[in-house]
């Protein structure tokens, strides 16, 4: 079955492959190859949309990505909805399931059309004026009204089950624009051998070749030659062909990002096919062929459905083979409305007046015209479009006014000229220049590597084009080092060519009038509204946009901004290039978020980082906590544990016999060299020179400014090898400091940093019994208190694996640090387990390992201290080697408010009522009966639930804390003040007698 | 108490097992497989100028001073990685650790054979599978066979090694391996467009 | 995103493999612990932020990981020259005339 407007035998498509779609829900049937524009034409179909502020009916403006009118919903299952697709641009497939957007309850019969009465409501800047009062009421009255009556589809809410793709490509000469120009630079380029990237919206190359019957290259049919010579093309090793592919940003350095739509045309996309595919390619040149846009006549009503640009009506019949009507006129101000005419009149479509506004123009394709019969009217305009879903006459009048005539039509075909695409050109930063002439802005100067060639660099005709192009692309070749290659430029046998045209509102619409004549369809801008923006005192173009939105809209005012900006200039009385343009932003037509996340989502959001125990831990049934990217054992419940009793078990555990812990996470850093001493000495505010080799050291890391940047214990394996530990969180940072002043401060240190966190896997042993569980499993180390010491750290072995074994202490308890290759970590770890489980040890995880340390007073850098704490305050004085000229932070922390009094210290907190555990995070006062807002002194960084003190604990920063001590503080909350005393830092075996134990 | 600790310390030293991360892992995809490589000795080294031919001597490789490139002899590849920086690479079980600590001349050799996880990356759509994450020009003439560097996959760091016209060599830090062959195998799905 | 030549792997690479690390040429005293206050708050605090041409540090972390300074000019986000850490302030740019 043929549809009620395809014509047999026009087009390229082939009858024979149907495509079924709905629409509405209502079934239709186009054919393969068509769009969904061009099915909908074929049926009859003009209505599609209702427009955004004024909800009035819409239908096809164009055949391409400029469309402005033509959004509708593809919806393809639940989480697949796509909103705002162009119904231009979306291909058709056998099932294509569309929806009509912005309207309620159907598209024929919108309620919100009632806007288009009250449109007086409505003008430029509405929202500025309208909205104003009172201020509350826009967040909870307004904007949600106008966001819900102004919406532009429906988000999925469900997740995008789709996946997307990322590539970065580099090539010699990326040619953007796959029309007649772009083909040709191609084509030049590639002969010459160099890397070739040629990239086009369209699912066909051929540009205006699509519509342009006229043109015969190399004894073809345009159309024919473009799809040949891109064979010729994707054949070619050195070049990669994309279609279906938008050049949507060009940033700095030839850095251009495309999309490659790969799923969205498809009837069943494939599993492992992407929907889309993010292209970032870095291009020694690029070549702009981006072509140009026809833009509509402004007169009142013209956006009636049925109402559409004539090269759109021409690519329907020439390509798709679709009559937009069968009785059309046509109202223009240029050549190009008449091609589209003749194809038309040459199909069996009535054409049943032409009207140009122009005087007397003269060229052969208004004698074809004529000859073909038709009526022809010079100086005359349409005045207005009639009809309401579906345009019905236009009225015509001569231009400097006069008697009306109404003319019954059922499509309007318009051209008011052509406007380059400098879009991209002018994101790359180059500056456009106004051609008095011919009325456009073309590309002026250059900020890159690239070339504008064809239609977009405002040349006419094919064979100038095909020159420019051609010439463009050899220069682009040779210029990054191509040798010449055989010449073979397409030849042009025949061509159409056409300028001019006009810009601004038509007779009928200029100043004075308040009819709808649309200058943005998308946002609903009219001659009038640009015209009062002026009035109203805005005189610069950006702001004229922003009054009015013209512009803004997601077609990026495409066939809107040369009008918008004629008319603006008119009201202004300036001469157009003194207005000037708006700025071109990225993207040129919409790009999806999935496009911009590619493979970042899921797993490969962020790495996860297992250390080499995880396993074990897992099995295990440990919970798991994120620090930074690190998952860490949190705690290992029991079966019928919550987290505190399985928190209070560890706790106790390796108090009384013995705890193993992961501490793999830890940041270690191997310093090397003969000067390492030196600089350690240079790095911490530790004493280093005159550490024995086997010993180790609590080291304190600041920054310039004097405050705690780090902290960890570092060892001394000889005399020019240190390993140092650093904080989980902290790994990555302090590397980069040590490096930064290794490298830019003291460079004349003979000295190494080199990251070893993930060469070894580290296994925590803490409690009285670590040394019997750890001892039978060691070679070459001597275990005893005399030959292995608190703070002392041997190399030996380990289940026969090397391990570089630390006795120190985290917890206050005899404990062992030990270090072995990250692969055996596992082993090892099960190898201790099971010696562990002979004396009645366990697994704890970090938050025991907070619990027990904050027992101790032990610090925790970035939860203790915040950037703002000096070792002083944290009562890490002993730790600062008074006797050291430099060190990075020895300035700094001497600055006067670093030294003054009041400084918040760090001291314990006990609450008046054990049992109550305060909040990390709480204010403390002194006086909680004061008046709201209360004087606040200082804050709780760590507090717990200490099984083994039988009581809770906490650590706080208090002004002047140290000279508090048994002081009462309150910590005010919500429902209730809770009493603390202000107490040392120590809350368990404050004189230490259990690193020994 | 401390002495009957220490005594024991002679008695049995069972031998742990090697569990490297990923190992075996593997995945094939339209013009491109990825493999774990087999556990491998490394070293990073650290020396100026003055200490290169005595280290380049010891190690029997000579150490590439041109960025972005490496030297490989006898299963021994080492890989420029800055301008006093190298990785060391040994397939053949042979400590490059203990050959440096024969060398007097000032350097800083540190094992960090356990720190790295080796993929590779082979077939004719390997570049492109890298290409995913990785913003460097892999093409031939801009990384040809034999060039090393170190640069990004995705969100984390590697150091990328060219051995054949389709093959590469991904190493990248153990916790970081999971992602990192998650990443390539996402992308080899789709390379071979 | 820009490409960086580092002047240490002699070619010009992605920008994600680089970190900046604010202005250059800012010397850390050899005895900064006998400064003023007023000359460590000109060391530790004060940045000229200017509009047009800034010496900075960049730090090649993901490549060679050294550290080096460039020349770049805020308005245009264009690198002038970039040049190893430790050689002087250039004292002319290439095809510099504002
Ligand atoms: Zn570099």
């Amino acid at each position: 079955m043929i549809e009620a407007f395809r014509i047999p035998g026009a087009g390229r498509l082939k009858q024979a492959k149907t495509a079924r779609f709905s629409f509405d829900g209502q079934a239709y049937a186009g054919v393969e190859g068509d769009t969904l524009a061009s099915a909908l034409l074929a049926n009859g179909v003009h209505l599609v949309g209702r427009s955004f502020k004024y909800h009035r009916p819409r239908g096809f403006l164009s055949a391409g990505a400029e469309e402005p009118n033509a959004l509708v919903q593809i919806e393809r299952d639940a989480a697949r909805k796509t909103p705002n697709v162009r119904a231009t641009v979306q291909e058709l497939y056998d099932g294509l399931t569309a929806q009509s957007q912005n309207r309620w309850p159907s598209l024929s019969f919108d309620v919100g059309a009632v806007n288009d009465i009250a449109s007086p409501l409505f003008s430029a800047g509405f929202y500025y004026k309208t909205f104003m009062w009172p201020k509350s009421a826009w967040k909870n009255l307004y904007e949600p009204k106008i966001r819900a009556a102004a919406g532009l589809g429906v988000a999925p809410d469900q997740p995008d089950p789709d996946h997307y793709s990322a590539r970065f490509a580099h090539c010699d000469v990326l040619v953007l624009g796959g029309g007649a120009a772009g083909i040709a630079a191609a084509l030049a380029a590639a002969e010459t051998g160099v890397r070739v990237m040629l990239a086009d919206e369209q699912a066909d190359f051929g540009g205006s070749l699509r519509f342009e019957s006229g043109a015969r290259i190399e004894g073809q049919d345009g159309f024919a030659w473009a799809q040949a010579a891109v064979a010729k093309l994707r054949a070619m090793d050195n070049v990669r062909v994309l279609s279906r592919t938008t050049a949507f940003g060009y940033y700095a350095q030839n850095f251009v990002g495309l999309v490659e739509r790969i799923g969205d045309h498809l009837q069943k996309p494939g599993r492992d096919l992407p929907r889309e595919r993010l292209w970032q390619v870095r291009a020694k040149r690029v070549v702009l062929a981006t072509g140009a846009i026809e833009r509509h006549m402004v007169f009142a009503d013209n956006d009636r459905p049925g109402v559409m640009l004539a090269s759109a009506a021409r690519t329907y019949l020439n390509h798709y083979g679709v009559a937009v009507g069968k009785n059309v006129g046509v109202y223009t101000a240029n050549d190009s409305a008449y091609a589209a005419a003749i194809d038309l009149k040459k199909a069996g479509v009535n054409v049943a007046a032409i009207v140009d506004l122009r005087d007397n123009p003269t060229g052969p394709v208004i004698n074809e015209a004529r000859a073909l019969g038709m009526e022809v009217n010079f100086g005359r305009a349409v005045i207005r479009a009639g009809g309401k879903l579906r345009v019905s006459s236009m009225t015509v009048q001569p231009k400097n006014g006069g008697g009306e005539r109404t003319i019954p039509v059922d499509a309007i075909l318009m051209s008011a000229g052509w406007t380059p695409s400098v879009h991209l050109f002018s994101q790359s930063r180059g500056k456009v220049a106004f051609n008095d002439e011919t009325k456009r802005f073309v590309p002026g100067t250059y900020a890159q590597d690239c070339i504008s060639v064809g239609a977009c660099n405002g040349t006419d005709g094919l064979m100038a084009t095909i020159d420019e192009a051609y010439a463009a692309g050899t220069k682009a070749a040779k210029d990054v080092g191509a040798k010449a290659a055989k010449s073979t430029k397409p030849k042009i046998d025949a061509s159409e060519s056409w300028s001019r045209g006009m810009l601004g509102a038509a007779p009928g619409a200029g100043p004075g009038t308040t009819v709808k004549a649309f200058v943005d369809f998308q946002n609903d801008v009219t001659a009038k509204d640009i015209r009062q923006a002026v009035h109203e005192g805005m005189h610069s173009i950006e702001h004229v946009k922003r009054f009015t939105t013209n512009g803004m809209a997601t077609d990026q005012g495409k066939t809107s901004n040369m009008h918008g900006l004629a008319i603006a200039a008119e009201t202004l009385g300036k001469p157009i290039p003194q207005v000037g343009l708006t700025t071109f932003r990225a993207p040129y037509t919409p790009v999806t978020f999935g496009s911009i996340v590619g493979h970042a989502r899921g797993e490969l959001f962020d790495p996860t980082r297992k250390t080499a125990i995880q396993p074990w831990a897992e099995a295990h049934g440990a919970v798991f906590e994120d620090v930074g990217q690190w998952k860490r054992a949190w705690y290992f419940p029991k079966p019928g544990e919550d987290m505190h009793a399985a928190v209070d078990r560890e706790c106790v555990t390796v108090r009384t016999t013995a705890g193993l812990f992961d501490a793999s996470t830890l940041g270690k850093i191997e310093v090397v060299g003969p000067d390492a001493a030196k600089f350690m000495e240079l790095l911490y505010t530790n004493p280093w020179e005159k550490l024995e080799p086997g010993r180790c050291r609590y080291g304190i890391m600041l920054r310039e400014d004097g405050f705690i940047y780090d902290d960890g214990v570092v060892g001394r394996l000889a005399p020019d090898r240190f390993h140092v530990t650093t904080t989980t969180g902290g790994a990555p940072r302090v590397m980069n400091h040590m490096e930064d002043y290794f490298q830019t401060e003291f460079p004349h240190l003979n000295v190494w940093l080199t990251s070893i966190t993930e060469q070894w896997a580290v296994i925590a042993v803490q409690g009285p019994k670590s040394r019997e569980i750890i001892a039978p499993l060691v070679e070459g180390i001597d275990m005893s208190d005399e030959a292995l010491p608190h703070m002392s750290v041997r190399e030996g072995k380990i289940c026969g694996v090397p391990t570089r074994l630390f006795r120190m202490s985290f917890t206050g308890e005899r404990g062992f640090e030990v270090n072995v290759p990250a692969d055996y970590g596992q082993a090892v770890w099960e190898a201790l387990w099971a010696e562990g489980q002979k004396h009645g040890a366990g697994a704890y995880g970090t938050e025991a390992m907070h619990v027990l340390r904050a027992e101790k007073g032990y610090i925790i850098v970035g939860q203790d201290t915040d950037g703002t704490v000096t070792p002083n305050d944290a009562g890490l004085d002993w730790a600062v080697g008074k006797k050291k000229a430099d060190f990075v932070g020895i300035r700094g922390m001497a600055r006067p408010d670093l030294v003054a009094k009041g400084r918040k210290q760090l001291v314990g907190l006990k609450t008046k009522d054990p049992k109550v555990v305060l909040e990390e995070g709480a204010q403390i006062v002194g006086d909680p009966k004061q008046a709201i807002p209360m004087k606040m002194i200082g804050h709780v960084t760590s507090s717990y639930w200490s099984q083994n003190c039988g009581r809770s604990i906490a650590l706080a920063l208090v002004a002047g804390g140290r000279d508090r001590m048994g002081e009462t503080l309150y910590v005010p909350m919500p429902d209730k003040v809770i009493e603390v005393e202000v107490t040392g830092m120590v809350f368990f075996d404050e004189k230490g007698e259990r690193l020994n134990g | 108490m401390a002495k009957a600790a220490a005594k024991k310390t002679a008695a049995v030293t069972p031998s742990a097992e090697r569990r490297p991360a990923l190992a075996g892992q593997e995945l094939s995809a339209t013009g491109v497989k990825l493999a774990v490589l087999p556990p491998a000795e490394r070293i990073s080294l650290r020396a100026p100028e003055a200490s290169v031919a005595a280290l380049s001597k010891a190690l029997g490789v000579t150490l590439p001073r041109k960025p972005k490139t490496s030297v490989a002899k006898a299963g021994r590849t080492a890989l420029w990685l800055g301008p006093d920086e190298w990785l060391v690479l040994d397939q053949a079980a042979k400590d490059p650790l203990a050959d440096c600590a024969k060398v007097t001349a000032l350097h800083s050799a540190v094992g960090i054979s356990n720190r790295n996880v080796a993929i590779a990356v082979t077939g004719p759509a390997a570049a492109a599978t890298i290409n995913a994450g990785c913003p460097q020009d892999l093409s031939l003439d801009a990384f040809p066979v034999g060039a090393a560097s170190r640069t990004i996959l995705g969100k984390v760091e590697i150091v990328l090694l060219r051995t054949a016209a389709d093959a590469f060599r991904v190493e990248c830090w153990r916790s970081f391996s999971d992602y990192v062959f998650t990443f390539l195998s996402e992308a080899a799905r789709d390379a071979a467009a | 995103m820009l490409l960086i030549r580092c002047p240490y792997c002699e070619e010009e690479r992605p920008e994600l493999e680089f970190r900046n690390a604010g202005e250059a040429h800012i010397a850390r005293s050899a005895n900064i612990a006998g400064e003023s206050d007023d000359d460590f708050e000109k060391f530790f605090f004060i940045r000229s932020n200017p509009k047009g041409i800034i010496y900075e540090r960049w730090r090649h972390m993901h490549g060679c990981a050294r550290f080096f300074n460039a020349v770049r000019d805020t308005v245009t986000d264009k690198f002038i020259m970039t040049y190893k850490a430790g050689e002087p302030k250039p004292a002319k740019l290439p095809g510099a005339s504002k």
